[in-house]
């Protein structure tokens, strides 16, 4: 199973057929498995990688540190579901330390961020205070690294 | 003055590497995929790099002892506790050279002088002939053979065993063939030579990289310890090749005769090689798993696409090769690759270019990405169908 997982977080376009062969496993065993963790929900989707940067895609990153109230029953959950449940919000993590939520959000202009802060977030009953941090630029997401340099430069034939 | 006539007999006596004109041929084709590389594709885990440009920072630019950092050598001997539960004292019997290439050719060096036989089972990688000779031996080949999947037997071994027998090669997990030695083959091997003065010269350099259970030194074998040198290395375990980094291990008074020569021909091994490869024995446990890993994935794939294809190939359980039979083709192994190269621009290595016994197998290295492996059997099955 975590091997399947594994080798299909690198690379989800690789074929069942082509995770048999290199698992040493039955095709129809590797079907099954991965249908088992889509219906389990631990294969959550198949996602593509991109480099938006190089795109005209027009867009802007925050990463918003929020501290909120927790909720008699509900601890943390309540709050952090009533933000994620906004489309512009990619991510929100709980955070130990020094604040409790970790959210991060996509839109298109800083203006667009500021009011989703002030309009959206901080409003909100449980939380106390909040502090946006824009992303200015990403070097690697998701253990890839966006402009690796480095190449093959092995001789072509060696013993 | 003719200058050819100047050059030592013994060095005359020595031929040239066999892939030279594929290596040409190879470097100026567009498109081309080689299978033909013999080192890792992975670069030296960033921890490893970084320790070596932190050596340098520092200012670690000068000549370390002859024998190697004592640093790097109690680790070393850390690690072969570990791996192979061998105790080798870091003082005295370890020496840290220019690559698992240097230290055997200071083992043949120490030991081997006119008249000795070295055996050396084939095929496997080029250099132990080559050093034998220039140590005034005579190089005996043991032919393994592909049914027996090119593992030693004890047979094979008694046969060349003469009175000027001096010492044995034992190169596995072996390059060409993927093939290893399990304990009960090399208990079969500790036997025979047990009760002659045979040394044993045990080049482990692809220790790490086997698939089904766990590397076997000969050395660990009871009362073979002080007749064996194992030689091993950062080259392939580590993806550090280009930082040309091995070593020795044996008893005080062989890896002495080494160190002597060593300190002579050499000095010491690189300083900045030595620094990073303290970092790598440490802390890379889990970049060797994550490659071994990798490789064996890839093996899998290349074994499997290979015999799709209509190649005998028996399963390798060690290194990142595979050595398929060409038999079938009828071509011999230079045909095979000759043509499969311009015909479809695949480049592997023959079989022969590792003794004689080769012919008729070709030598293709996993040590590429899946994409990579997929396209070149893709074209490789292309190929063979024309003779097959």
């Amino acid at each position: 199973m975590e091997q399947i997982l594994e080798i299909l977080e690198k690379d989800s376009r690789i074929t069942p057929e082509q995770i048999a062969i290199m698992l040493n496993k039955d095709v129809e065993e590797v079907k099954e498995a991965i249908k088992k963790l889509e219906d389990e929900k631990i294969i959550l989707g198949y996602n593509t990688l991109i480099n938006w940067e190089k795109t005209d895609k027009e867009f802007v990153t925050a990463f918003i540190e929020v501290k909120v109230t927790p909720q008699r029953g509900e601890g943390f959950d309540k709050v952090a579901e009533r933000i994620y449940k906004y489309p512009e919000v990619k991510a929100v993590y709980l955070m130990s330390g020094g604040f409790d939520l970790a959210v991060i959000i996509e839109r298109k202009t800083i203006k667009d961020v500021a009011l989703f802060v002030a309009e959206k977030l901080a409003p909100m009953e449980s939380v106390l205070s909040t502090a946006t941090h824009f992303v200015l630029k990403k070097y690697k997401d998701e253990g890839v690294i966006f402009e690796d340099k480095e190449k093959d430069d092995r001789q072509v034939i060696t013993l | 003055m003719n200058l050819n006539e100047m050059l030592s007999p013994a060095v005359k006596k020595i031929e040239p590497s066999g892939i030279r004109k594929f290596f040409d041929i190879v470097s100026e084709m567009k498109d081309a995929i080689s299978l033909g590389v013999g080192e890792p594709d992975f670069v030296t885990p960033w921890r490893v790099r970084e320790a070596g440009i932190y050596s340098l920072e520092k200012g670690h630019t000068h000549y370390t002892s002859n024998s190697g950092l004592i640093e790097l050598r109690n680790e070393i001997s850390a690690y072969l506790s570990r791996k192979s539960n061998i105790t080798y004292n870091p003082k005295d019997e370890i020496l840290v050279t220019v690559g698992g290439s240097e230290a055997i050719d200071l083992a043949i060096r120490a030991l081997v002088s006119e008249g000795d036989e070295v055996l050396i089972p084939e095929p496997s990688f080029v250099c132990y002939k080559p050093c034998t000779v220039l140590a005034g031996g005579t190089p005996v080949t043991i032919v393994t053979k592909a049914e027996n999947e090119f593992r030693l037997t004890p047979q094979e071994l008694e046969e060349k065993i003469t009175p000027r027998t001096k010492l044995l090669i034992l190169p596995y997990p072996s390059n060409p063939t993927g093939a290893i030695m399990r304990k009960k083959d090399l208990e079969a091997i500790a036997e025979v030579i047990k009760d002659t003065n045979i040394l044993v010269l045990a080049d482990e350099i692809y220790s790490e990289l086997t698939y089904e259970g766990s590397h076997v030194s000969i050395a660990s074998l009871p009362g073979m310890k002080e007749r064996t040198i194992v030689v091993n290395g950062f080259s392939k375990s580590y993806a550090m090749t280009g930082w040309r980094l091995g070593y020795a291990a044996g008893d005080s008074a062989i890896i002495g005769a080494m160190t002597k020569i060593h300190q002579y021909a050499i000095m010491c091994s690189p300083t900045t090689s030595q620094y990073a490869a303290i970092e790598a024995l440490r802390n890379c446990d889990e970049d060797v798993r994550y490659m071994v890993k990798e490789y064996n994935y890839r093996r899998r794939v290349i074994v499997d696409g290979l015999r799709k294809i209509g190649l005998d190939c028996f399963e390798p359980m060690g290194a990142f090769y595979v050595f398929p039979s060409i038999k079938k083709t009828g071509l011999s192994s230079a045909e095979f690759c000759e043509r499969l190269l311009y015909e479809e621009k695949v480049a592997v290595v023959p079989g022969n270019a590792f003794g004689e016994s080769g012919e008729g197998f070709i030598r293709c290295s996993y040590a590429y990405s899946i994409e990579s492996i997929n396209e070149a059997l893709k074209r490789m099955g292309r190929f063979v169908k024309k003779y097959i």
